[in-house]
């Protein structure tokens, strides 16, 4: 996955091929815009300025990233013990409700400064519980990962709707959600931490959760790489029987991954819950840990990219919404439609371009 | 800065003529042509559009964030009156009327206490209790069905006064209920909705009631495909298949939208809650040329018996919401 073909210069490799990538499909997706009468160039006008154009823009785009990123590297941690995880939505959903429990439960018992590590450690360890069903099933069991992951999911809505319908709902509200949690168990919102520092932005609900995910990308990249059970999951990964050999229990290994992948997707719940909506209510991943396998895989896995490319994510979605907010005609299915085609050249075409590249610079150097 | 904008903006409109308004929808999850609950959103809005030549924007979300980051938008404008539709956006509202005091919003199926908003709230319960009747009239094998969308204490206030109206009709009848799903796909999926359909229909229901957004539009077709009956919901769905589709129960989403623009205009939009039930003309169940054929002299007459007597306080509709049970 990391290893770099030969005969590229890095820079084109990790920088130039990804935004020819990029360029394509917003070439391909100005054309539908053009076919619906629209003019393409006000449409990437308003989704650049949209999603990066002013500190509430960027504040949005921030937002959505931090969940991509807590998925993304969910999704990447599994990938390098060559594991395929795509429980990330439900593990999110149990991750945040696990958040949502404990503040439930001692919002009005304790202060701010001790709620947030509480809802930190059982966000991770809610996720980490929700995947170590199916890790266990498969390291001891062999059922395959990505059928029970997936089955995994429907099981933690369900488990969620029956919750809050009979269990967490409000007495009196209208809709399925808990009621508000008390004004200490949240986390510092992005704009009220600036403003402290004398630093004036929109509100949006970019929190803390960020400086959380950075970390969290940091440590992803320092377990992996520098660590021995980092380097007893990617042996594993690469080959599980050469693992074996080399003296690696490999069943514990692929438990113990899970169980980080499941931890990492379990903040994301974290960001919504004690980040944003400050209360549990029904489908607050909003197919977050779906997008964090697309992040994943333009990100190759790595930390940086899974950063890079969940900002990419985070700008199509905010963008996204301004153009169909300011131009009507463009509706929230054409949005999906340009969201997908970049996904499509980025990252299911992202070797297409390559040989041309590879001609171009042997060409040049030869 | 922005919000003394659009404060100001208020004021110089509301200075030279009550007719100036920029009036906004956000509609719920879902899709704007589900021919359903927002479909009726879109009717008033459009009504109010034909009726004064003011034109209103729109807007579609994605996900739960962007209904908050919706109103903000819309709110800058200053776009005023601007119409929430759905429980979904109870917390957006909440935030964002608090940050524009000068404008008003109105917000559908929920309760927002604030004095710049006004609550519409739906008798959803009396409606489903005359569709109930009906059913349970027409069905000949003695059992009904209910397709919901999710499980949510909104659908199981129409599948409560569904049974209860059914009971009214015919103690003995047999009712079959099922949801369609633990996600917001539950809302979008035809497919399941015929599924869960026909196997009511395998299980002897002869009239099935949908409420599910447009999954609905699967029940109904699947009611047709197997000869049987069904119930249309929110707008009215009679003419989707003429001579299968038994009644609708309509929630006049339409009239809550057009009502909020219009006071707007005239001046006469006021804060607080309505609740819109049989009597207000808020719930109805929809009889025109498209069902007249199914819809019995002798039926109609116990039907329509029964609303005059919820209207006039005779029977009263037990509402789920009240104690979330189905059942005092």
């Amino acid at each position: 996955m990391s290893a770099r073909p030969a005969g590229l210069p890095r820079w084109v490799d990790v920088g130039l091929i990804p935004a020819c990538n990029v360029a394509l499909a917003l070439g391909v997706a100005g054309l539908i815009v053009l076919a619906i009468g629209e003019s393409p160039w006000r449409a990437i006008r308003i989704m650049v300025t949209g999603a990066l154009g002013q500190g509430e823009a960027i504040g949005y785009t921030l937002y959505y990233a931090t969940n991509y990123v807590f998925t993304g590297l969910a999704v990447a941690v599994a990938f390098h013990a060559g594991l395929f995880n795509i429980g990330g939505e439900g593990q999110a959903y149990i991750g945040g409700l696990g958040v949502g429990l404990a503040m439930l439960a001692l919002d009005r018992l304790l202060p701010g400064w001790l709620l947030a590590p509480i809802g930190l450690a059982l966000a991770a360890l809610f996720g980490a519980a929700w995947a170590a069903i199916p890790a266990w099933l498969q390291a001891y069991r062999g059922s395959h990962i990505v059928i029970t992951t997936i089955m995994f999911n429907f099981l933690a809505a369900a488990l969620i709707v029956y919750l809050m319908v009979n269990v967490l709902i409000a007495p009196g509200s209208m809709a399925a959600e808990s009621r508000e949690f008390a004004p200490a168990a949240r986390l510092p919102m992005m704009h009220e931490v600036l403003g402290m520092v004398g630093i004036k932005v929109g509100h949006t609900p970019l929190n803390l959760s960020i400086v959380i995910a950075v970390a969290a990308g940091i440590g992803v990249w320092l377990f992996l790489w520098h660590t021995p059970l980092g380097y007893e999951l990617r042996a594993v990964g690469h080959s599980e029987r050469a693992a074996v050999y080399a003296g690696i229990r490999s069943r514990r290994v692929v438990v113990a991954s899970l169980c980080l992948s499941g931890a990492l997707a379990g903040l994301a719940g974290l960001n919504e819950i004690l980040g944003v909506h400050h209360r549990l209510f029904l489908n607050f991943v909003a197919g977050a840990g779906f997008t964090g396998i697309a992040v994943a895989l333009m990100g190759r896995n790595h930390p940086i990219g899974v950063g890079l490319a969940a900002l990419l994510f985070g700008a199509l979605q905010q963008g996204g919404a301004e153009l169909a907010f300011e131009i009507p005609s463009i509706t929230r299915e054409m949005v999906v439609v340009i969201q997908g085609l970049v996904i499509l050249f980025s990252g299911a075409l992202a070797y297409w371009l390559r040989p041309s590249f590879e001609r171009l610079f042997a060409r040049g150097s030869g | 800065m922005r919000q003394t904008m659009a404060t100001m903006a208020l004021v110089l409109a509301a200075g030279t003529a009550a007719a100036q308004i920029a009036p906004a929808v956000v509609y719920s999850m879902g899709e704007k042509f589900d021919g359903s609950f927002n479909e009726a959103a879109y009717r008033g809005a459009e009504r109010f559009k034909t009726e004064t030549g003011i034109d209103y924007r729109d807007f579609v979300v994605s996900n739960e964030a962007q209904f908050e980051q919706a109103h903000r938008r819309f709110a800058r404008l200053p776009a005023n009156p601007i119409v929430g539709v759905g429980f979904l956006q109870t917390a957006a509202v909440t935030t964002v009327a608090k940050e524009f005091p000068a404008l008003r919003f109105t917000v559908i199926d929920s309760v927002v206490d604030l004095p710049n908003v006004q609550s519409v709230l739906f008798k959803e319960h009396e409606g489903s209790f005359l569709v109930g009747m009906a059913a349970a009239l027409a069905a000949k094998s003695g059992k009904i069905g209910f397709v919901g969308g999710m499980d949510i204490p909104l659908i199981r206030k129409f599948a409560c006064g569904y049974e209860q109206g059914a009971r009214h009709a015919n103690p003995r009848i047999e009712l079959i209920q099922n949801m369609t799903g633990s996600t917001p796909a539950a809302w979008t999926d035809p497919a399941r909705g015929a599924e869960l359909a026909r196997g009511q229909i395998d299980r002897g229901a002869d009239v099935i009631y949908a409420a599910a957004g447009t999954t609905g539009l699967g029940v109904l077709q699947a009611a047709k495909d197997r000869g049987k009956l069904s119930i249309g919901v929110d707008s009215n769905q009679n003419h989707l298949h003429p001579g299968s589709v038994l009644t609708s129960m309509l929630k006049r989403v339409d009239l809550a939208t057009y009502e909020s623009f219009k006071a707007a205009r005239d001046g006469s939009w006021k804060a607080g809650v309505r609740v819109l039930g049989l009597k207000e003309g808020g719930v109805d169940w929809a009889l025109d040329r498209h069902n007249a054929g199914l819809i019995g002299a002798e039926m109609k007459a116990k039907v329509e018996a029964a609303k005059a007597d919820i209207v006039a306080g005779k029977i009263t509709v037990h509402d789920y919401m009240s104690n979330n049970r189905c059942g005092a």
